[in-house]
C-alpha cells in the first residue's frame, strides 16, 4: 500500500448546474433558505422578558459600562424558527445510518437524557457542600465501578474532558511516574502510523519526540519493528486496539511484554473500545493506560462536536499518577480530593480542567450501561463486530478491502476498485449524500489509499444494513461501468448545499459575520 | 434489548452470510487468554427504562440542587435562568445525534450556528474573531498561554493571583508537562497587585481575570499597553460571561487573547459540566489558534455555505506539527449558549447583566449590615468577597444544614488559604426572600 500523504481533497469542485424549478423564495418545499440570525434584527425586540432594573448607581468603580454590542434581537417565535430550520440542514443519527468509521454513531438513548436533567444531577454547583452532593459522588464513582471492572484496571480518572484530553492526561501520567522514579529523560514515544492524528500531536504537545512506527502487509502495527525501536531513551507508545483499519492487533501481549521489559509504559487509545467492551478486558492485554470515550462506547451525543468525556483507566503502575479531583471514600461518605498536593492527593499530578469532569456526561453513560448490563453490553459489542463483518462481506466483491478479515466493528477499503475509473472516493461519499446516506470516513487511516472507513454500529438493523450495501453497490458498479466521472463529481445534487469551496474558504478566511458588509453570496 | 434491532434470525443469516459458525469466531485475533467465554462477572445484567429511573433517581436525590435552597454559589460557575426554548432546541435529533460536521452539505446546520456562535463570541469579547469552542475555561486559559508562547517565541507566562485558581492550576498543570515557565502572583483578596513589574522581554504574556476570582472589576487598559511595549500579550479570562453584558469587554482594554467560560448562557452547572470555553483573538492570530473554526464560503452554485476551515493547523491533518491535540469541543453547549444569547438579544442581554449587578449590590449592602460580616470590594460585577468573624467553610457547613447555600468558602479554591473569606454571588434568580435567608442565617451563625 502506497502512503495517502495528500489526506483530503478539499477542492474537488463542480460546476453543473443542480436545476430544478426556480421559487420565488429561494426555498424548495421543506428546505428552508435561512438567514443568518443577524441578518433578521428587530432593534429592541427580545425573547426574553426580565424583571425590571431598581435604578441605583452602578458599583464599577474605574471601569466603565460597555457601550453597544451589536447582538439582533428577536422574539420566540423567530428565534424557534431559526434553530428548527437549521436543525432541519443536519443529517443525524436520528434522520439515518451514520457509517462514519471510528466516530461511532450509535443510537442515543433517550433515558440519558432525561436522568441528565434531573434536578438532581443537572441543577447541582460542582463547589456545593460535598455533604449535600453524596448521590453526585455515588454516580461518578458507580460510573468509576463499571470502567473499571469492564477494563479490568485498578484505577481510573474521570476528569478528561474529551477522548483528546484523555490522551493527554494519560501521556502526562506516564510523565509524571517516569519522572517520580527518576527516569525523565526518556523522551521517545513510539507511534503506529495508522494512528489517530491525535496521538501524535498529544506525544508532540508533552514535548516527547514521535517516533513512527511502520505498519505490517497485514494491517497490523509492524511488531518486530515496533520492539526493534525500543530502547532506554523511550518512554512509551501509543497503540490503538482495536486500531484504526478496525483490526484487532494479534500480538498485543508480546508488545505489552517487551514495553515493559523496556521500562516502558504502554498507552492504548481506546477511541475502538465498543468494538471489544465486555468481551475483552485491557488489562488482559498488558496496558498502562487507556482513555474511554464515552460518546463512543456509551451512547453520549455527539451533539454536533461535543461535549465529550474521556475518563482514563490506568494500571497498578500509573495508578498513583492522576489529576485532581477524584472520589475517595471517607468516614462521613463520599469526598472529592480537589488539590495537588494536598495532604490526601498523594502524588497526583495536577489539574486537567476548571471542575469534576463531564459530570452530564457521566450520567448518560451510566444510564446506557444500567440499560444494557453486562449481558446487554456483551451483545452490543458483539453485534458491532457482526454488523461490520457482514457489510464487509456483501462489498467485498465490488469494492476492495483493504486487509484479510475478520475485522472488528469497522471495515477498511481503500479505492482500488475506482482505479482507471476517474471517480474517487471522496465522489462516492458525496453519491451517497444524495442517497440519503452519512458516508462513511474518508482518507483516514493514511496509510491505505483513498482509504473508505465504514463502522455500521449495533444499532443499525439488517434491513437498515441491505438497504445501505445495495446502494453502495450500485455506486460501485456505476464508477466502474465507465464515463460516469462527471455524474459523479456533480454529486451531491439534492442537498441544501452543493460542494462548496474549501479552498477559497481557507485562502480568504470568513470566520464571522460584520455588520454592514451585506451577504455574500445570493 | 431494546437499543439492539438485529433479531436472532438476522444473527444467523449474518453469520451465514460472513461463512462463519459464530459470533465469537470473529473474535478469534484476540489471544486466548484475553477472550472471554462470557459476560464480565460481578457485574448486574441488564434493565428496562423503569429500573434505570429508578436507580439514578435514587442517586439524585440524595442531592440537594441548589435551585431548591436559596445558593449564592458562584467561583466560576453561575446559576442563571435558562428559557425553555433552549433546552427544546438543543434536544432536536438533527443537532443532537449529529457528528462534527465533516460533510458540509448535509451539515449547514451545525455550521451556520458555529458561525453564528463565532459571530457572538467576538462581539461579547469585544474581539475580531473566536473559534467553535472549547472544553470550558480553564482549558481554553491554558491553551491561550501555549498560543501565546508559539506566538512570542518565549515561553513565559505570569499569571495574576486574581485568576481562578483552578485555571491557574489547569495552566501550571500544562507548563510542567509541555515545559514552559509560570510566574504565579499570591492571591490578593483586597485589592490590586504589582503585576507590571514582573512584565519583561522574556515574558510571553500575561494572563488576567475580569471580574477576578475575589469578584473585583478592574480595568486593564494600561497593563495591556505595557504589555505591547514589552512584546507579551494581554490574556483576559472571564469566567463570569453575563458580565459582558455591562463591563467594557477585554477587546476594548486592549487584550490580545480572551479566555473564558460560557455556562453562564444556556447551560447549567450541571455539578461541573460539560461547560463551553471561548476563545477569541485579534485577527493577526487567527492561524495559530486552537480548535475548530467554521468560515464562510459558496457552493457549486454559488450560494453561500460554511465549512469547517483553516484544518492545517489541526491534528488530523498536521499530526505531530498541530497547533493543539483538541478534536472534539463543546458543541451542544456552544448550540445552548448560541440560542440564549439570541433570544436575549442586544436589549435582553444588557438588561440580563445589568440585572445581576443590581441584585448583587442590593446582597452586599444587605450583608454589609450583618455584625461579624465586612463585604471587601467596592467594584464588583455579581459576586464579591466578604470577610467573616468565623472560618468561612464551617460557616458554609453550618448553613448547608439549614437550607442555605452560603457561597464558596475562599479556603477550598485556595487549599486552606484565606479561610475568613467567602465568596458570594447573587444572579436574577435571587430573590429578596433568598438574600433574608442568607443575611438571617450569618447573623445566628456568626453570633
Amino acid at each position: 500500500m502506497t502512503m495517502n500523504a495528500q489526506g483530503r481533497p478539499t477542492a474537488a469542485f463542480a460546476g453543473e448546474s443542480a436545476g430544478g424549478e426556480e421559487t420565488v423564495t429561494g426555498n424548495r418545499g421543506l428546505r428552508i433558505e435561512e438567514p443568518l440570525i443577524f441578518e433578521q434584527d428587530s432593534p429592541g425586540m427580545t425573547g426574553v422578558d426580565l424583571p425590571a432594573v431598581p435604578d441605583a448607581p452602578l458599583r464599577l468603580g474605574t471601569v466603565r459600562p460597555r457601550g453597544r454590542i451589536g447582538l439582533p434581537g428577536l422574539a420566540e417565535p423567530q428565534v424557534v424558527r431559526h434553530y428548527t430550520r437549521l436543525s432541519q440542514k443536519n443529517y443525524a443519527i436520528d434522520t439515518g445510518l451514520y457509517p462514519l468509521g471510528s466516530c461511532t454513531m450509535k443510537h442515543n438513548p433517550r433515558l440519558n437524557e432525561k436522568m441528565a436533567r434531573l434536578p438532581g444531577f443537572a441543577d447541582l454547583h460542582p463547589l456545593q457542600p460535598q455533604a449535600t452532593v453524596q448521590g453526585a459522588l455515588e454516580l461518578m464513582d458507580t460510573l468509576a465501578h463499571w470502567l473499571k471492572t469492564l477494563t479490568g484496571m485498578p484505577a481510573v480518572t474521570l476528569a478528561p474532558a474529551a477522548g483528546a484530553h484523555g490522551e493527554m492526561c494519560g501521556m502526562m501520567a506516564i510523565r509524571a511516574a517516569l519522572e517520580h522514579r527518576g527516569e525523565g529523560g526518556r523522551t521517545r514515544v513510539l507511534v503506529p502510523e495508522s494512528a489517530h492524528g491525535t496521538n501524535p500531536a498529544t506525544a508532540a504537545a508533552l514535548g516527547f519526540t514521535v517516533d513512527p512506527v511502520p505498519g505490517a502487509p497485514d494491517g497490523r502495527v509492524d511488531a518486530a519493528a515496533l520492539k526493534a525501536k525500543l530502547g532506554s531513551d523511550v518512554a512509551g507508545i501509543m497503540l490503538t486496539n482495536p486500531n484504526t483499519c478496525g483490526l484487532f492487533e494479534r500480538d498485543i501481549r508480546s508488545i505489552a511484554d517487551a514495553v515493559h521489559e523496556a521500562g516502558a509504559y504502554f498507552y492504548c487509545d481506546g477511541a475502538n473500545f465498543n468494538a471489544i467492551v465486555g468481551r475483552v478486558r485491557p488489562a488482559d492485554l498488558g496496558i498502562d493506560a487507556m482513555h474511554i470515550n464515552l460518546h463512543k462506547t456509551f451512547s453520549t451525543p455527539h451533539g454536533g462536536g461535543g461535549p465529550g468525556s474521556g475518563p482514563v483507566v490506568f494500571s497498578e503502575s500509573l495508578a498513583p499518577f492522576v489529576p485532581v479531583p477524584f472520589v475517595v471514600h471517607g468516614p462521613d461518605g463520599l469526598r472529592l480530593v480537589e488539590h495537588a498536593g494536598g495532604p490526601d492527593a498523594g502524588t497526583a499530578f495536577g489539574r486537567m480542567k476548571a471542575f469534576h469532569g463531564q459530570m452530564g456526561m457521566f450520567v448518560r453513560a451510566l444510564a446506557y450501561i444500567l440499560s444494557h448490563g453486562a449481558d446487554g453490553l456483551w451483545q452490543a459489542s458483539g453485534d458491532a463486530v457482526l454488523n461490520a463483518n457482514y457489510v464487509m462481506a456483501r462489498l467485498g466483491d465490488v469494492m476492495t478491502p483493504s486487509f484479510d478479515g475478520p475485522c472488528m466493528h469497522e471495515c477498511l477499503f481503500d479505492d482500488r476498485f475506482l482505479k482507471g475509473t476517474g471517480v474517487t472516493t471522496l465522489d462516492i461519499a458525496k453519491a451517497l449524500i444524495d442517497e440519503g446516506f452519512h458516508p462513511m470516513t474518508m482518507y483516514f487511516p493514511l496509510v491505505v489509499h483513498g482509504a473508505l472507513l465504514i463502522e455500521p454500529t449495533e444499532t443499525e438493523s439488517r434491513a437498515g444494513l441491505d438497504q445501505f450495501v445495495d446502494t453502495l453497490r450500485a455506486l460501485a458498479e456505476r464508477a466502474r461501468a465507465g464515463d460516469a466521472a462527471a455524474w459523479f463529481q456533480a454529486a451531491p445534487r439534492l442537498t441544501p448545499r452543493r460542494r462548496l469551496d474549501e479552498t477559497t474558504a481557507a485562502r480568504k478566511p470568513v470566520l464571522r459575520w460584520k455588520e454592514g458588509e451585506g451577504r455574500a453570496g445570493p | 434489548m431494546r437499543y439492539l434491532p438485529l433479531t436472532e434470525a438476522d444473527r444467523r443469516a449474518m453469520l451465514d452470510a460472513i461463512g462463519v459458525r459464530s459470533v465469537d469466531d470473529l473474535f478469534r485475533d484476540v489471544p486466548d487468554a484475553a477472550r472471554r467465554s462470557g459476560p464480565v462477572e460481578g457485574l448486574p445484567d441488564h434493565m428496562g427504562e423503569l429500573e434505570v429511573e429508578r436507580a439514578l433517581g435514587a442517586m439524585a436525590a440524595k442531592n440537594v440542587p441548589a435551585g431548591s435552597v436559596p445558593s449564592f454559589l458562584g467561583g466560576g460557575a453561575y446559576r442563571h435562568h435558562i428559557p425553555a426554548a433552549v433546552d427544546h432546541l438543543i434536544q432536536r435529533g438533527e443537532f443532537l445525534t449529529a457528528y462534527t460536521p465533516y460533510q458540509p452539505e448535509i451539515s449547514q446546520g451545525t455550521l451556520q450556528v458555529l458561525f453564528e456562535f463565532q459571530t457572538q463570541v467576538a462581539l461579547l469579547t469585544g474581539m475580531d474573531v473566536a473559534n467553535a469552542s472549547m472544553y470550558d475555561g480553564a482549558t481554553a486559559c491554558a491553551e491561550a498561554v501555549m498560543m501565546a508562547n508559539r506566538l512570542t517565541r518565549r515561553r513565559k507566562a505570569i499569571l495574576s493571583g486574581g485568576l481562578h485558581p483552578h485555571y491557574r492550576d489547569t495552566t501550571t498543570t500544562d507548563a510542567r508537562f509541555i515545559g514552559f515557565e509560570t510566574v504565579v502572583l499570591p492571591p490578593a483578596p483586597t485589592g490590586g497587585e504589582d503585576i507590571a513589574a514582573l512584565v519583561d522581554d522574556g515574558t510571553a504574556c500575561v494572563v488576567v481575570q475580569n471580574p477576578d476570582v475575589f469578584g473585583h472589576v478592574r480595568d486593564y487598559t494600561e497593563l495591556a499597553d505595557l504589555c505591547r511595549a514589552r512584546g507579551a500579550l494581554l490574556i483576559v479570562v472571564v469566567t463570569e460571561a453575563v458580565s459582558l453584558g455591562l463591563l467594557t469587554p477585554p477587546g476594548d482594554m486592549g487584550a490580545d487573547i480572551v479566555a473564558a467560560e460560557g455556562q453562564s448562557l444556556g447551560n447549567p452547572t450541571g455539578f461541573g459540566g460539560p461547560y463551553v470555553g471561548l476563545f477569541a483573538v485579534k485577527d493577526k492570530y487567527v492561524r495559530q489558534m486552537p480548535g475548530r473554526l467554521c468560515g464562510q464560503t459558496v457552493d457549486a452554485d454559488g450560494r453561500r455555505g460554511f465549512v469547517l476551515t483553516l484544518s492545517t493547523r489541526e491534528q488530523h491533518i498536521r499530526r505531530e506539527k498541530a497547533t493543539s491535540n483538541i478534536c472534539t469541543n463543546s458543541g451542544l453547549c456552544a448550540l445552548a449558549f448560541s440560542i440564549h444569547l439570541s433570544l436575549l438579544g442586544e436589549d435582553g442581554f444588557r438588561h440580563l447583566a445589568r440585572l445581576n449587578h443590581a441584585r448583587a449590590v442590593r446582597l452586599a449592602d444587605r450583608l454589609a449590615g450583618v455584625p461579624g460580616v465586612a463585604v471587601l470590594n467596592d467594584a464588583f460585577f455579581n459576586e464579591f468577597t466578604v470577610r467573616l468573624t468565623k472560618p468561612a467553610a464551617a460557616v458554609v457547613d453550618t448553613l448547608a444544614g439549614r437550607g442555605v447555600l452560603a457561597g464558596v468558602p475562599v479556603s477550598r479554591l485556595f487549599a486552606g488559604e484565606h479561610e475568613d473569606l467567602l465568596l458570594v454571588a447573587a444572579t436574577e434568580t435571587t430573590t429578596d426572600s433568598d438574600m433574608d435567608a442568607l443575611a438571617n442565617g450569618l447573623a445566628e451563625v456568626l453570633r
